[in-house]
């Protein structure tokens, strides 16, 4: 019995042996490839790449494999590698305005410079399982037609020429890099946003989804949300004009919030911003509720609500520290439990040993 | 597609520049002796809380000559300590050993040898909260501030409340310390029966807290007093037998159910100060019991 409790490197070593066998599954099944979790789980390595900061679809879609497809643990995967890796530089703002658009939505205007764009999208589908999917069959080609070249400015853009919504905030200071520092409270906008991105989506939909049922209003529209790809642009020594050093795929979402102005503002929208690796219009627009309730204080809004409390929020939106730290209770803790054992035994004999009218007494 | 291959890692994985950083960091927390000091932790292979800021300090301060010791609960062969021993021993290939007298660096999570440390030895700690006050306040601008005013009044009403209610502080683990009369310190959570092994320490002992981005150090011979009142003092747990393995006394013990009649024995819960007296024939009660093969 003494030696159960105790672990060892054997039963390590066969427990990771177990997991790797689990993990394969039936032999007579053939293995799952990258290729085919990269091209048929695209949202699953969306996720990961978004919550894992890192995009990289290859990477990713092995980190689903090798989590069993736990994209927490996928996530962990990939910032555990992600960190190891080298920073080369910073890369420009990129330009979502000249974004290659696969789709974009206003929910403020019903026709806008560049149109609405549908898209792929499970909007409107009718969620009945469809049999047709367990098996292979053959699945029709969609529909393309060619971009007129027009330009699809954002609807920020478009409200901003009357000055009806608050403009992009001043650019040009040099980004802070959440993952290169110990952050402090309060934070700036740019490193609350990092940590908004990089946190859970669960987190923001519920905490997002709170402040739609009163705690912390923000009369929120969907000004847009827009997705595709955009071209990352690197400052080279030596070079007077950026090098485009890759696409990546991006969901934007503008939140287009109200405000009724003060003393210093004029009344004008206000805004929350959501932007995300990959497809993710729930993760995009939770984050861009959560980021307009954290502004709170900037607009001399009372802070009541947990989604405007920059501590609360910010301090537990990232998964792979909550998880870690959930599941740390799975350690050992005997010697901690073994002071409170005594501790309780001591409080009991006490306990028993007291007169009665002694021992109401210190219940009262 | 072709499977990425995964460069090779730096030694003890962590990269130089990263390591400067932490070692910088590990200066200041020195410096200022029980003062949490921000680092910009990193993401590291294993989860969050099951011991980044231990790794990362012992990590950073790891060199080819030292021997290194990894014990959690006091155990050297509990799960997460053999895990972290074999990170170790695999990213930078040193030298390994569960004896406390022969370990230049000793990584621990809730336990402080019971073999004094001598000069020389470093004691990382993994902790998981590094802030003492945080279950009385839960926001870091609020601690942070009480600690720079050393507005500690607040942990002094709870230990009073514990002792109007109980009769006695009902702190067992995590019990709050104050480093070199200044700063009120958390010793990750260890049984309050370790913390008298912190004041006037030989060793250097440093704290890494991964997840909450704060290194802390307690500096060899500091005064580290455990917070109490006059007419209270402190008092660290005692046991009524000895171990029933090696015989010590005034050690602290792990208790193990032996089967479900209520059956109990008490061990130590330093493994090697176990074995390393059995090994000179030091006997408990129930020594002879216990089959050796099994371990």
């Amino acid at each position: 019995m003494y030696v159960a409790v105790k672990g060892g490197e054997k039963a390590i070593d066969a427990a990771h042996r177990l997991l790797a066998d689990r993990r394969r599954g039936d032999r007579d099944v053939p293995a799952l490839s990258l290729e085919q979790i990269a091209g048929q789980l695209g949202l699953a390595v969306d996720r990961v790449m978004a919550e894992g900061s890192l995009f990289d679809p290859e990477l990713a879609a092995l980190a689903v494999k090798q989590s069993r497809g736990d994209l927490i643990e996928a996530i962990f995967l990939l910032r555990a590698y992600r960190t190891t890796l080298s920073r080369f530089g910073y890369a420009r703002p990129v330009d979502t305005a000249a974004m290659l658009i696969e789709r974009r939505i206003s929910a403020t205007f019903k026709d806008l410079p560049g149109g609405q764009l549908l898209g792929s999208t499970f909007d409107y589908t009718h969620r009945l399982l469809d049999p047709a999917l367990a098996t292979d069959e053959a699945v029709d080609a969609p529909d393309h037609r060619a971009g007129d070249g027009a330009a699809t400015p954002r609807v920020t853009d478009l409200l901003g020429d009357e000055g009806l919504i608050e403009p992009d905030a001043k650019g040009g200071a040099e980004p802070g890099d959440l993952t290169r520092i110990s952050p402090e409270f309060p934070m700036d906008r740019d490193l609350r946003l990092q940590a908004l991105a990089r946190g859970d989506e669960g987190w923001l939909l519920a905490l997002g989804y709170s402040t739609q049922r009163g705690y912390g209003r923000t009369h929120p529209f969907v000004g847009e949300i827009r997705i595709g790809e955009v071209e990352i642009e690197i400052d080279m020594p030596g070079l007077d004009f950026p090098v485009v050093a890759g696409r990546i795929r991006l969901t934007e979402c503008q939140m287009v919030n109200q405000f009724k102005g003060s003393a210093k503002e004029p009344p004008q929208f206000t805004r929350g911003y959501g932007l995300v690796f990959g497809q993710s219009e729930r993760k995009a627009m939770a984050m861009a509720l959560v980021d307009r309730a954290l502004r709170a204080r900037d607009f001399g809004e009372d802070v009541v609500a947990p989604a405007q409390d920059e501590e609360f929020v910010i301090a537990h939106c990232d998964n792979v520290q909550a998880t870690g730290f959930v599941e740390h209770l799975k350690l050992p803790h005997y010697v901690d439990f073994q002071a409170e054992l005594q501790l309780v035994r001591a409080m009991r004999a006490e306990w028993a040993s007291a007169p009665e009218d002694e021992r109401r007494e210190a219940a009262e | 597609m072709n499977t990425p291959s995964i460069a090779a890692y730096n030694f003890a994985y962590l990269d130089e520049q990263t390591k400067r950083m932490i070692r910088r960091a590990i200066l200041k927390a020195i410096a200022i002796p029980g003062y949490q000091t921000p680092f910009a932790s990193r993401e590291m292979p294993m989860p969050y809380g099951w011991g980044t800021g231990g790794v990362q300090v012992t990590a950073s301060i790891i060199g080819p000559d030292d021997v290194l010791k990894v014990i959690d609960q006091g155990a050297d062969d509990t799960t997460n300590a053999v895990s972290i021993r074999k990170f170790f021993a695999k990213v930078a290939n040193v030298a390994v050993t569960t004896r406390t007298g022969e370990a230049t660096i000793v990584q621990t999570r809730h336990r402080i040898p019971e073999e004094p440390l001598s000069e020389g030895q470093i004691l990382v700690y993994q902790v998981p909260i590094p802030e003492p006050l945080r279950f009385l306040e839960p926001r870091e601008t609020e601690t942070r501030t009480m600690h720079a005013l050393e507005e500690y009044g607040l942990m002094h009403v709870k230990l009073y409340e514990d002792i109007a209610r109980h009769g006695h502080i009902a702190t067992t683990y995590d019990y709050p310390v104050k480093v070199e009369g200044r700063y009120v310190m958390d010793p990750s959570p260890t049984p309050k029966f370790d913390n008298p092994k912190m004041h006037m320490s030989k060793a250097l002992q440093l704290f890494g807290a991964g997840r909450e981005k704060r290194i802390y150090a307690v500096p060899p011979y500091s005064r580290v007093v455990s917070l109490d009142f006059d007419d209270h003092p402190f008092e660290p747990q005692t046991f009524d037998k000895p171990c029933a393995m090696c015989g010590a006394e005034s050690v602290y013990l792990d208790e193990v159910i032996l089967d479900d009649r209520g059956g109990r024995m008490f061990v130590c819960s330093d493994t090697d100060h176990c074995e390393t007296r059995r090994a000179k024939g030091h006997r408990g009660e129930l020594a002879g019991e216990i089959p050796e093969a099994a371990q």
